[in-house]
């Protein structure tokens, strides 16, 4: 029997008094990649940063457990340290601060908090090394301040590079996709399926079919105006490619 | 689209089109002051002895002074014995005592600047003192108002009912010393609006003063005074015109308002006073002090200025934010075309704790005008938590215009968070062209564009003021673009 | 407003007057004979204006009446072991390769300095030494200049300067190490002053960096007054680092002046974490077409000190481009004081101009005044100018916890971050490494940092905000 990871029900939240999601439902369990695809203002970035943490959205009913505790009441870096990884749309650049420095307060912090020792320079460097390859990354890397003047492909491969260096138990990439070209999006792809393990999990948020060419999805769900109206397998996803979303929407609308 | 078919009206008619003159006896003082002019003003009002005191220590303290010289303003030196400081329209009784009494050409000139004096006219739901040369003329819903306990009066007639209030707050926000046009308008005010909103009221409608200069060579130096008590609320509107005259016009007003615990207070302005024409002849000198005092705590009170006329405006309406989590807000348009020149901005004081403040400014300069945003920001020692946002944003029609960004930011308190922007740029070419392409022509396309930048500005006018002014900036435009 | 206030009386001090008289008299001079009319021109303008105050309004914010109250005297030479090779080795940017010239209290030092390579075309020497032989190139530079006689401080420096840098690089040359420029103050008297000028010249299309460092061996309350002009032709590129770290109880006044012709390149930094009040006087004169400056800075302040950065950048030519980027972190009680104004005239259509101040205030008892400015006559511009006052970027700040770091660390993380942004800006790396080192460390003493760390670091998870 496999594990939950993470069981939303009847999520309902939104910003600035405005509700966004409006009663979701989603339960993930070890081992799993699923896929959540939507249109444009479907609350599916809204889902990623409430998942993180993000200030200033306010959760009004519903619940999100992880790992069988209540994720509303961690801040995001406990739950960080906890395994919860989003990877940005829009990776922040901290210039001055560099990478290596970065990383290592992150990871130590993750390992500290799970009663693990803290790693030298030299474990942290043969580690990150041998990560660094998953993702094609240059060794001057290390020593650039974080995404500073990095191109958009760059800081996308950050984002998984820091996946692969602090483990997490639910991944969430957040339009991963997104101004990524077809190499650069093979790359990133390759990295996430190498994470993927038998005790962790993926959540894939995305507009479009086509990251999904290369990170399959064992569920495929689609959010629409705040819910998830219809969940299914891979093939669900090709059927949006061709189809569109507006049958769905429309669909639900005659149901609801 | 019939805002549309309005502007490109407003175009066809080039002049400003509030330029005439009004053929009405009125009682003047000869040019020039001295104490005895102002003891004549002050005795011509009926004044009791602390106001003429006050006046006199005021023009005591003016012949100390010396003009501002820092305002990015250019202007021939004023010589302040050629002023007229008091011109009233002539009256057979000591004061109208309803419409019938007033003088049916008074009548004509607000109707024909669009402001119905007679209470069912377009303005319907706005209550209106009008101000013509230096005195009060009309105020209408008196009834209205006075049943919710709303006072709304002339100046004058504000010393004479209610001398208490008028100790209590007059100078209490902008003292006579505080900079030299104010002491001028101390020593020789004449008249102006009164608001006092009681405890609790929600003012049941719109008040609006409408100030008319009329008569040559004449100051206009008025001064109003809004009191809000606690968690009351009043929006205030003013409008201004004057006719064209060759020569140069002072204006010298100053606005004082108060808001106690909870108090709202919304003072609008849409400013065409005659800018000159476009040789750069005649024009308003345009020299106000405007400034509001958040007492209380939560109280707001919120500028909001359309400035399209006067050849040189100066003014800063500011607010002083005393009362812990109280706001203040200022939004401002100001258009300068031809040889009209504009310094304005605003003063943020912050005191109390987690007090907030908002500056929205947009300048627009066409043909040789010169436009000036300046702006300070303080944020006090004791204020703790203070927010400041401030977005500048200057727009630049042709190539001997100018446009100028002076702000100050002082900042003693580490918790504070000031943010300050600005932006210059040219009207885009590429959205003239994008325009014209769908068959808009260039002076329509222009209008569009500058209303688009406008519209944070706009959207916090009271609807009817909101029409107005866009119409205002086609008219105050027209011809800015060969 | 510029126009400095004229005093009914001038403010100048009997000694100065003296002091001045008995250098113009001196005989034989070791000067040619054009020197002594520029230097009474400064000295006569400065009598008439005498030192600023608050009331002038490029002032306002920095008093400078300590300075004004100090007994005037100049510096005298210092002894020959007053300053060994040694120390300036292991100095910032000690190890530097390249040219090195070293001025000790103003004074040029042959002993403590590494010449050139000498089949090199460029001249790289103390200005005193050249006067003689260069005085076609550096007359009319020295010739007081509108910008010169607006700022009494480098009235003063014209009237009293005794040497400086002289760095001549013809055209076409491009110099491959950093040209190292070391002020040292050994500050043996109370309230001495130093007067340095530098003259800078960068000829068509050549390329070099010069690295100035401000720095003092003791703790004396002294006065150190530099001018220094850059002059910038068609093509050429040069990068300007000034680096200032003098004793907590010097006064440092920098006038840096560049005139930049066509298409060429100048980056500027400034670095100020010394002194106790410090004032770097920018001006710069975009004098040709289509080109490109950055003025970069970074004030990290403690204690009672003052940090002044007062700057105009005037457009005169279409299609240039200038970049303002000025952050301050101020503790304690000390003030960050900043000025920009960017002035586009009539001709200079298409022009680029970006501003921006940004400070973070680290005490309750910290101020910061800033001033940016713009003033434009030309309508076909693009100019921006933003400040900011005491606010981390929240969505950094979220992006670090993100990660697994607490939100205090992630704090410290990002005012380190701040002050990187500017000293990323540095294109020399070698010297970018330096700073960029001594800047962290210079944050890391700042208990404000240090107590947030500490409770950062006892691994108890922060409240959610």
């Amino acid at each position: 029997m496999k594990q939950p990871i993470l069981e939303i029900t009847n999520l309902r939240a939104g910003v600035e008094g405005k509700e966004i999601l409006k009663g979701l439902n989603l339960r993930i369990s070890e081992g799993e990649v699923h896929a959540v695809m939507g249109p444009n203002g479907s609350g599916k970035s809204t889902l990623a940063s409430i998942l993180a943490g993000r200030d200033g959205y306010t959760i009004t009913d519903g619940q999100i457990v992880y790992g069988g505790v209540d994720l509303v009441e961690m801040s995001p870096e406990v739950r960080a340290r906890e395994g919860v990884f989003l990877a940005f749309q829009y990776p922040v650049e901290i210039p001055g601060v560099n990478t290596t420095y970065f990383l290592k307060a992150a990871l130590n912090e993750v390992r500290k908090h799970n009663g693990l020792s803290e790693l030298d320079a030299m474990e942290f460097l043969t580690l990150v090394k041998e990560k660094m390859k998953i993702l094609h990354l240059p060794e001057d890397f290390l020593k650039r301040p974080v995404n500073a003047g990095f191109s958009g492909g760059e800081k996308k491969r950050n984002e998984i590079f820091q996946m692969a260096v602090l483990d997490p138990k639910l991944a969430i990439l957040d339009e991963t996709d997104s101004g990524l070209d077809i190499d650069a999006l093979k790359v990133v792809s390759a990295g996430v399926n190498k994470l993927k393990r038998a005790d962790n999990a993926q959540l894939v948020i995305t507009h479009y079919q086509r990251l999904l060419d290369y990170i399959v999805p064992d569920f495929v769900h689609v959010l629409s105006n705040g819910r998830i109206v219809r969940s299914g397998g891979k093939e669900l996803a090709l059927e949006l490619e061709e189809r569109g979303y507006d049958w769905i929407v429309k669909e639900d609308l005659q149901t609801a | 689209m019939t805002t549309a078919t309005e502007t490109i009206e407003g175009f066809v008619k080039n002049e400003y089109k509030y330029g005439f003159i009004t053929d009405l006896e009125s009682e003047s003082t000869p040019p020039g002051l001295n104490e005895d002019i102002i003891r004549f003003i002050s005795e011509k009002k009926g004044e009791p002895e602390f106001l003429l005191e006050w006046r006199l220590k005021a023009y005591r303290y003016w012949l100390k002074m010396v003009e501002p010289q820092w305002p990015q303003v250019k202007y021939p030196k004023i010589d302040f014995q050629k002023i007229v400081y008091y011109s009233a329209p002539k009256k057979k009784t000591d004061g109208p005592k309803s419409l019938d009494e007033v003088d049916p050409k008074l009548l004509e000139t607000y109707e024909k600047l669009g402001i119905p004096l007679r209470e069912r006219g377009r303005l319907a739901g706005v209550a209106v003192d009008a101000v013509f040369d230096s005195v009060s003329v009309a105020t209408t819903f008196k009834g209205t108002l006075a049943a919710k306990g709303v006072i709304f009066c002339s100046f004058s007639e504000a010393v004479r009912e209610h001398p208490e209030l008028i100790r209590k707050y007059l100078g209490s926000v902008v003292p006579y010393t505080d900079n030299f046009y104010a002491a001028l308008n101390s020593a020789v005010f004449s008249d102006g609006s009164f608001c006092f909103i009681p405890k609790g009221v929600r003012c049941p409608m719109e008040l609006s003063t409408y100030f008319r200069i009329n008569a040559a060579n004449t100051g206009q130096f008025e001064r109003t005074l809004i009191v809000a008590e606690d968690n009351s609320h009043v929006s205030y509107l003013e409008g201004c015109t004057a006719p064209m005259r060759d020569e140069n016009q002072l204006h010298a007003a100053v606005v004082e308002l108060v808001a106690l615990e909870g108090a709202e207070i919304k003072y609008s302005t849409v400013q065409n006073w005659y800018p000159g024409d476009e040789q750069g002849r005649g024009g308003i000198y345009n020299f106000v002090t405007k400034r509001g005092l958040c007492k209380g705590r939560k109280s707001k009170i919120s500028w909001t200025q359309v400035e399209t006329g006067s050849a040189i405006t100066w003014k800063y309406p500011s607010v002083v934010l005393q009362g812990d989590d109280s706001t203040g807000e200022f939004y401002s348009v100001a258009v300068t075309n031809n040889f009209q020149q504009a310094d304005t901005g605003t003063k943020m004081v912050h005191i109390g704790k987690n007090t907030r403040s908002t500056i929205i400014s947009k300048g627009i300069s066409a043909k040789n005008g010169q436009n000036s945003y300046r702006g300070q920001v303080k944020i006090q020692k004791s204020a703790v938590g203070a927010r400041n946002f401030s977005q500048c944003d200057s727009l630049l029609i042709g190539n001997r215009c100018g446009a100028h960004t002076f702000p100050y930011i002082e900042v003693k308190n580490a918790t504070a968070s000031v943010e300050h922007e600005a932006t210059t740029s040219k009207i885009g070419e590429d959205q003239i062209f994008y325009c014209n392409s769908r068959g808009i022509e260039t002076q329509d396309a222009v209008n569009m564009i500058v209303n688009g930048f406008c519209k944070e500005v706009f959207k916090e006018l009271p609807m009817e003021f909101a029409v107005e002014a866009q119409k205002l900036l086609g008219v105050s435009l027209e011809g800015s673009v060969g | 407003m510029t126009s400095i206030q004229s005093k009914p009386t001038p403010a100048v001090a009997d000694p100065m007057v003296r002091e001045f008289e008995r250098r113009a008299g001196q005989t034989p001079t070791t000067e040619p004979s054009w020197v002594l009319p520029l230097r009474r021109a400064g000295f006569n303008r400065f009598s008439e204006t005498g030192y600023p105050t608050i009331r002038d309004e490029d002032w306002r914010f920095t008093n400078i009446a300590p300075v004004a109250k100090l007994p005037f005297q100049t510096a005298s030479l210092p002894g020959a072991e007053s300053v060994t090779a040694e120390q300036i080795d292991t100095a910032t940017f000690g190890t530097l390769p390249g040219p090195r010239l070293v001025f000790v209290n103003g004074y040029f030092s042959a002993a403590l300095s590494r010449p050139s390579d000498p089949t090199a075309k460029s001249t790289i020497g103390n200005l005193a030494a050249h006067l003689e032989g260069n005085a076609s190139v550096i007359q009319p530079l020295l010739t007081p200049s509108q910008h010169i006689l607006d700022d009494p401080f480098a009235c003063l420096n014209t009237a009293f300067f005794q040497d400086g840098a002289f760095i001549h690089v013809p055209a076409g040359a491009e110099l491959k190490d950093p040209i190292h420029l070391v002020f040292i103050a050994t500050n043996e008297a109370k309230g001495a002053s130093i007067h340095t000028r530098n003259l800078i010249i960068a000829e068509a299309g050549s390329r070099f960096t010069v690295i100035e460092s401000c720095i003092s061996f003791g703790a004396q309350a002294y006065v150190a007054n530099s001018c220094s002009n850059f002059v910038v032709r068609e093509g050429a590129s040069l990068e300007h680092v000034k680096f200032q770290d003098e004793s907590p109880d010097a006064f440092h006044l920098a006038n840096l002046h560049s005139d930049l012709g066509a298409a060429s390149q100048y980056t500027s930094h400034s670095f100020a974490l010394g002194g106790l009040i410090s004032r770097n006087t920018i001006r710069s004169k975009l004098n040709g077409p289509g080109l490109e400056c950055i003025f970069n800075g970074l004030y990290v302040t403690r204690r009672n000190q003052v940090a002044d950065h007062h700057m105009v950048i005037n457009h005169n030519e279409p299609n240039c481009a200038s970049h303002e980027y000025f952050n301050g972190i101020l503790d304690d009680e000390s003030k960050g004081v900043f000025h920009g104004r960017i002035l586009v005239q009539p001709e200079a259509q298409k022009t680029d101009a970006k501003q921006t101040n940004k400070n973070i205030l680290l005490s309750n008892s910290a101020t910061v005044d800033s001033k940016p400015q713009l003033e434009i006559y030309a309508d076909d511009v693009k100019c921006t100018h933003g400040a900011t006052v005491g606010q981390l970027n929240e969505e950094s700040i979220f992006y670090l916890r993100s990660r697994g770091i607490g939100k205090e660390t992630a704090r410290r993380m990002l005012i380190h971050s701040f002050a990187g942004e500017i000293t990323e800006r540095v294109q020399c790396t070698p010297v970018r490494e330096e700073i960029d080192r001594i800047v962290w460390n210079r944050l890391e003493e700042s208990p404000s940092l240090s107590e947030k760390l500490a409770t950062a670091s006892n691994g108890t998870p922060t409240p959610e905000a």
